[in-house]
Order: C-alpha cells, then sequence, then structure tokens
C-alpha cells in the first residue's frame, strides 16, 4: 500500500493566507450603538449619574422653594448627612469587597460613648479619650474582619449577629443613659471640637463637614493609588484570581473591616461635635441609611466597582431629599418613598451596567 | 399557621398553671414587658418594678419590645409569661394589637396592669397605672403661654414629635400642648390637625438627641424666627437646645415632658424652660403592688376619681414659674426624678 501522493501542498495553504483576517485577536468593541457608548461611560465614570441627580435635584428643589439654593440651606445639607457619609466611606470599603457591614452604626455609637463616658465620667483627657474609642471601634471592626475572613461566615449574617452583639454592649456600657451636653462642654470640650463652625460670608460650616470631604479625598486617594486599595477592588472583583495572583485575600479582608472600624471612630468624634451630647439612642438609622448612600452613588453590591466620591454623593443626595421635601412641606413618608425609589432605580441601573454585551 | 401556634400555646399556658399551682403558693410570679431595653424611662421602670417585687418577694421576669409601635416582641412576651403561669402581667405597649392576647391572659385568671400607656380596648386590661399625659402637654404649653405673654399671639412654634405614627403618648402630649397654649385642636386623635397659622410644623425627633437636632434645623430652615420649641421628651430637648445654640439663637423657649435627671439638670441649667414630670417609678411600684394584693386577697386596683385610669400624678417643673400655672423648682424636681 502507498499513500496517494498529497494533494496539495503546504505553500498551497500559504497562498490563501493573503485572504485571512490580518487583525490581531482582539475582544469584541461595544460601541456600536449610542446606548453601548453611555454605558461605557458610565462603567468608566460611575459618580457621573449621582453628580447629575445631585445637581438636577438641587435645581428642582431650588424652584420648589426660594429657600433651598442659598449657602446656609446647601452648607446645612452637609452638616447634616456629615455622619452619614464618613459612615458611608466605610461602608464603601467593605462593599468593594462584595461584603456588607449591618453592624457600623453600633459601633459609631458605642466609639461616641466610650468617648463621652471616659472623658466626662473617668476623667481620661479628651484627645486620650478620643484615641481609646477609636481603638475600640478599631477593634470591633477587627472581629467583624476576622469572622468575615477567618471563619468564613457570610458577612450579611456575621455583622447581624454582631450588631446585636455590640448593641447589648451598648446599652450594657450605657447603662442607658445620655451624656449631658452641658457636662461635655465644662469637662471635655475637645470632644466637641468638630461640630464648632467657621463663618464663610454669611454661612457657618461645621469642622465636621469639611473632615468629611477631606476623608473623601483620603480614601480616593488610598483606594486608587496605593497597593491595598488595588487589592481592596481586586478582592472584591475576583477572590480567586486575587488569590491566584498572589494578594493575601484573608489579610486584606480582615484588614477592610478592621479599617470601616476605624472611620466609624472617627465618625463617632464628629457626632458628638454634631449633636452635642451622647445617647446610646442616637444614630439609629445610621447603619442603613449608609448602605442606601452607598447604593445611591454607584458602588455595586456585588463588590469591585464603586467609589467613595459616589458614596459621599449618594449621601449628600438623600440629604437634599430630606431637606427639600420638608422645605415644601412633603410628609416624611414621602420622603422614605423618594429613598427608596431611587434606591430602586441606583440598583437596576447597576445591574445594567453589569450585563455582558448585547 | 400563628393561630395554631397560639392554641398550642394557650394549651402550654393551661398545663403550666395547673402543674405550677403549688410553687405559686410560695411564691407569687408576675411579668413586666416595656417597650424597650433603650430608652432611660423604661429601663428606669424595670429597676422599679425590680426592686418593687424583690421586697414583696415576688418573682418578676422583664421582657421587652423593640421599637415604638412594634407588637410582635411584646405578644410573644406575653404568650411566655401566660405559659409561664403569672398571676399579673404590667404591660407598656407598643400598639393596640397586643389587646387579644391580654384578653385571652385576663380570661386565664391574670390581672393585667397598662403601665404609662393605656388601649384603646377598656377589656384588654384591669387598670391603667399612668401619667396624664394630656394633662403634662397642657402644663406646658400654658406655662409657654404665661411666659411669652403678650407676645403669645405672634408665637412660632415648632413641635417635636416622635414620628407620624399618631402613636398615644405622641398625639397626647402634642396636642395637650396646643390647647394649653390656646391653639384650637379639632381633632385630638390625630397629630397636626390644628389650622392655626403660628405652628410652622411638626417634625420627627425619633426621641432622642440627634433626631431632635435634626428636626430643629429644619424647622429653622422654613422659619427662622422661630421661638418656642415644643419637645416630646427631654434627650430631644437636648439636641433642640444644640441645634439653636448653632443656628446662634437665644431666647428660644424649649418645653418638654418627661422628668428624668439629666432633663430637670437641664431646666435647671437653663437648657430646657419647663419640664412635666412623671414618675415611672410609682408606676412600676404601684404596679407590683397591686399584683400583691391581688394574689392575696383577689381585689383588684381602681380608678383615680374622674379618671378612667390611676393617676401617677404629673408636676411642671421650672425656675420660671407663671402666675396661674402650678410648678415645683427644678432643686424639688432633682429630689423626685427618675435617673
Amino acid at each position: 500500500m502507498t499513500d496517494p501522493a498529497p494533494t496539495k501542498t503546504i505553500s498551497d495553504f500559504e497562498a490563501t493566507l493573503g485572504q485571512a483576517d490580518r487583525k490581531v485577536a482582539s475582544f469584541e468593541r461595544d460601541d456600536k450603538t449610542p446606548m453601548h457608548i453611555l454605558r461605557n461611560v458610565l462603567r468608566s465614570y460611575p459618580t457621573t449619574i449621582p453628580l447629575l441627580v445631585l445637581i438636577l435635584s438641587m435645581l428642582v428643589f431650588g424652584m420648589l422653594s426660594d429657600r433651598f439654593l442659598t449657602s446656609p440651606t446647601i452648607s446645612l445639607i452637609l452638616q447634616q448627612v456629615t455622619v452619614t457619609g464618613i459612615v458611608a466611606i466605610a461602608q464603601t470599603i467593605i462593599i468593594l469587597t462584595g461584603g456588607i457591614d449591618l453592624s457600623v452604626g453600633a459601633i459609631l455609637v458605642l466609639g461616641t460613648l466610650v468617648m463621652g463616658r471616659l472623658a466626662v465620667y473617668s476623667g481620661v483627657p479628651a484627645p486620650l479619650a478620643i484615641l481609646i474609642g477609636m481603638g475600640v471601634t478599631t477593634l470591633m471592626g477587627l472581629i467583624n474582619g476576622l469572622l468575615v475572613a477567618r471563619i468564613k461566615l457570610p458577612p450579611f449574617i456575621a455583622t447581624l449577629g454582631t450588631l446585636s452583639v455590640f448593641t447589648a454592649i451598648k446599652l450594657w456600657y450605657s447603662h442607658s443613659e445620655s451624656v449631658r451636653g452641658s457636662d461635655i462642654e465644662a469637662k471635655a470640650s475637645f470632644l466637641l471640637w468638630l461640630g464648632n463652625s467657621f463663618k464663610m460670608g454669611n454661612t457657618s460650616v461645621m469642622y465636621g463637614g469639611i473632615s468629611l470631604l477631606l476623608l473623601a479625598a483620603v480614601f480616593w486617594y488610598i483606594l486608587q493609588h496605593t497597593a491595598w486599595g488595588r487589592h481592596v477592588h481586586a478582592v472584591g472583583d475576583d477572590p480567586d484570581a486575587a488569590m491566584l495572583s498572589g494578594i493575601r485575600t484573608e489579610r486584606t479582608l480582615a484588614s477592610v473591616y478592621a479599617v470601616a472600624g476605624l472611620v466609624c471612630g472617627f465618625g463617632a468624634w464628629v457626632a458628638i461635635g454634631r449633636v452635642g451630647s451622647v445617647s446610646p439612642i442616637s444614630f439609629d438609622t445610621v447603619n442603613l441609611d449608609s448602605i442606601t448612600a452607598v447604593v445611591i452613588g454607584g458602588t455595586s453590591l456585588f463588590g469591585g466597582r464603586g467609589s467613595i466620591v459616589g458614596s459621599v454623593l449618594g449621601a449628600m443626595i438623600v440629604g437634599v431629599f430630606n431637606l427639600g421635601l420638608s422645605l415644601a412641606g412633603v410628609d416624611d413618608y414621602w420622603q422614605m418613598f423618594a429613598v427608596g425609589s431611587l434606591v430602586i432605580i441606583a440598583v437596576a441601573l447597576d445591574q445594567w451596567l453589569r450585563r455582558a454585551t448585547k | 399557621m400563628t393561630k395554631f401556634k397560639t392554641t398550642a400555646l394557650m394549651g402550654a399556658a393551661a398545663i403550666a398553671l395547673m402543674s405550677s399551682a403549688p410553687a405559686m403558693a410560695a411564691g407569687v410570679k408576675a411579668c413586666l414587658i416595656t417597650k424597650n431595653n433603650s430608652n432611660p424611662f423604661f429601663v428606669k421602670m424595670k429597676e422599679g418594678a425590680e426592686k418593687g417585687a424583690k421586697a414583696a418577694g415576688i418573682d418578676l421576669k422583664a421582657y421587652a419590645g423593640i421599637t415604638d409601635g412594634d407588637a410582635g416582641p411584646q405578644i410573644k412576651a406575653i404568650e411566655n409569661c401566660m405559659a409561664a403561669g403569672v398571676k399579673g402581667i404590667l404591660i407598656t405597649p407598643s400598639n393596640d394589637s397586643v389587646g387579644p392576647d391580654l384578653k385571652k391572659a385576663r380570661a386565664a385568671g391574670i390581672l393585667v396592669i397598662a403601665l404609662d400607656t393605656p388601649l384603646a380596648d377598656k377589656d384588654a386590661q384591669d387598670m391603667t397605672f399612668a401619667t396624664d399625659n394630656l394633662e403634662a402637654g397642657k402644663l406646658i404649653g400654658a406655662w409657654a403661654k404665661g411666659k411669652l405673654g403678650d407676645k403669645a399671639k405672634d408665637a412660632r412654634i415648632g413641635m417635636l414629635d416622635i414620628n407620624k405614627d399618631n402613636i398615644s403618648v405622641d398625639v397626647a402630649r402634642d396636642t395637650g400642648f396646643l390647647m394649653g397654649f390656646g391653639i384650637k385642636v379639632p381633632d385630638p386623635k390625630v397629630l397636626a390637625s390644628e389650622k392655626d397659622p403660628r405652628v410652622i410644623g411638626h417634625e420627627t425627633s425619633n426621641a432622642n438627641e440627634e433626631g431632635g437636632v435634626k428636626a430643629v434645623e429644619n424647622l429653622l430652615a422654613k422659619d427662622p424666627n422661630m421661638n418656642v420649641v415644643y419637645t416630646i421628651n427631654e434627650p430631644a430637648a437636648a439636641g433642640a437646645y444644640q441645634a439653636l445654640k448653632k443656628a446662634g439663637k437665644k431666647d428660644v423657649l424649649i418645653v418638654s415632658v418627661d422628668g428624668g435627671c439629666p432633663g430637670v439638670k437641664n431646666v435647671a441649667a437653663g437648657v430646657i424652660g419647663a419640664t412635666s414630670q412623671q414618675y415611672p417609678l410609682l408606676m412600676a411600684s404601684k404596679g407590683i403592688e397591686a399584683i400583691a394584693t391581688y394574689a392575696k386577697t383577689g381585689q383588684k386596683p381602681k380608678a383615680s376619681a374622674g379618671l378612667t385610669f390611676f393617676n401617677t400624678g404629673v408636676n411642671l417643673v421650672t425656675d420660671h414659674p407663671v402666675p396661674g400655672v402650678p410648678s415645683i423648682d427644678s432643686k424639688k424636681g432633682l429630689e423626685l426624678c427618675w435617673g
């Protein structure tokens, strides 16, 4: 048996190569329609939407009430969203890892109690009391982090548990009693410092409000331009890929919750300045408010994508809606309705952005 | 499902009642169910009841709801108490949905006493031991009116309520204040039915400091000339003061209800102009006494003359008395305050 002579030679194949696609392997581009282009822009600049919503809502409320678009009112909104905004920064870095922290509010309030009670009742110098308070909140964050990273509990369940635990500790430690504003003023006025304000024209601006903007800038830099920040994004985007590329995911995850605790500790100091006194029953809505702000700010609850600036804008949008509707004489429940609708729209938008090219 | 559960528990309660009969001769069991474990008012009420129970040799178990208006945890607590075979239940009802379960408890021979907040259904309780919250509101309203004098007719009043849910205590104090101030209240059963232009608005304060700050900020944004602030309780009043101070507003009258020690200290410090003091420890200790008497003699407590409930009393605490409005000073108030 002899093989038949080959009918085609290599050069025959090569002869047709000229007709082949000459492009190098590439991703399919999805800039076919204006919709696709819009989606790409929004993916690359996630803060565009919250910024537009903020500007638009301010214009609308400005038309509804002539008191709204004045500098005192705008400063007031900043003042009202300061604590929520700071907690939202903590919540953002956690949600970036695909997690969630339901205990941030309890951590914040415990922080205020430790600072207030140490400084007023135990005679600890105010700056030291603040540091101890921030240490305690960092520790509480770390406990959350270890539960999530080491014991591998789902973040929702782990922090739901610690929410109850921290709330119980809060009530036990405080005996359900407030620390009065005048006692703080007399013995530890430094605790109130961030609640002071300076004049800009006819507008008084609270230091705490400025601290929110500075804190946002610091965390924007950390998340965008440091190794740790990139690790946080990577862990949230795809933990397996992050681990395979050499990131110590466990350590990163645990540190994220601890940092969030630290941020809540700073928020506690601001909260004392804002309210003037320390009470275990204050700030009972800040938990969910912070998540609301993060979601409206365009951070994906699935992790990996989002921004600090968006969350601060999200907090401000909620503040604008609340004060705007209140000035327009609209009842509380319609404020809740409006904020709830915003959340649903924001999450729907996120789903649309996540979808593959079609 | 719920129905089955309830009947099953009722059965369990009946068995518990029978089996624990000999033990009851030795020590009477009782239950205290408050609205929550975070508001100092209820925490002190619990402490007062526990102290009284210890003295009377009563075995007291304390339960608490979670939020105002949420009956679920309280219904569970009532079921637990019945299962434990108690002789009496002291309850601060979160809302009227606990009524049917309390009726079942009464039918099982348990003495039911509502503390602080009466139930709408008269048959759901044997007696209410409470502050006359309408009267408490009227006192601070009359005081504010007297303090303003001629300026009362141009007053700009901000109202800090708990929320918009028309909780009975919230409505009674709010409308009481308006009536005391001389403002017509067309419907005393709901908040904000008045049409008087002197009232700037009703804001939600959640009865705490932080909510008080925000509520006053919102009211000042509506009307910077506000000169009277009514507050549902003293924590909200402390927040209101803070917001007014930051806005540079002096000479704004703040009135409140509660009479807790931090609140009375705030009256002495000039933060709060006047507050109506109530006596939760008295409610609790009277309640325990009533259960002890009922266990011994089967006698039930009676209402105060002219009222449908047992009035534990209310005093106006202020250091700036106004003619025609009876009051005590902050020194006396501090002796009587409840922690």
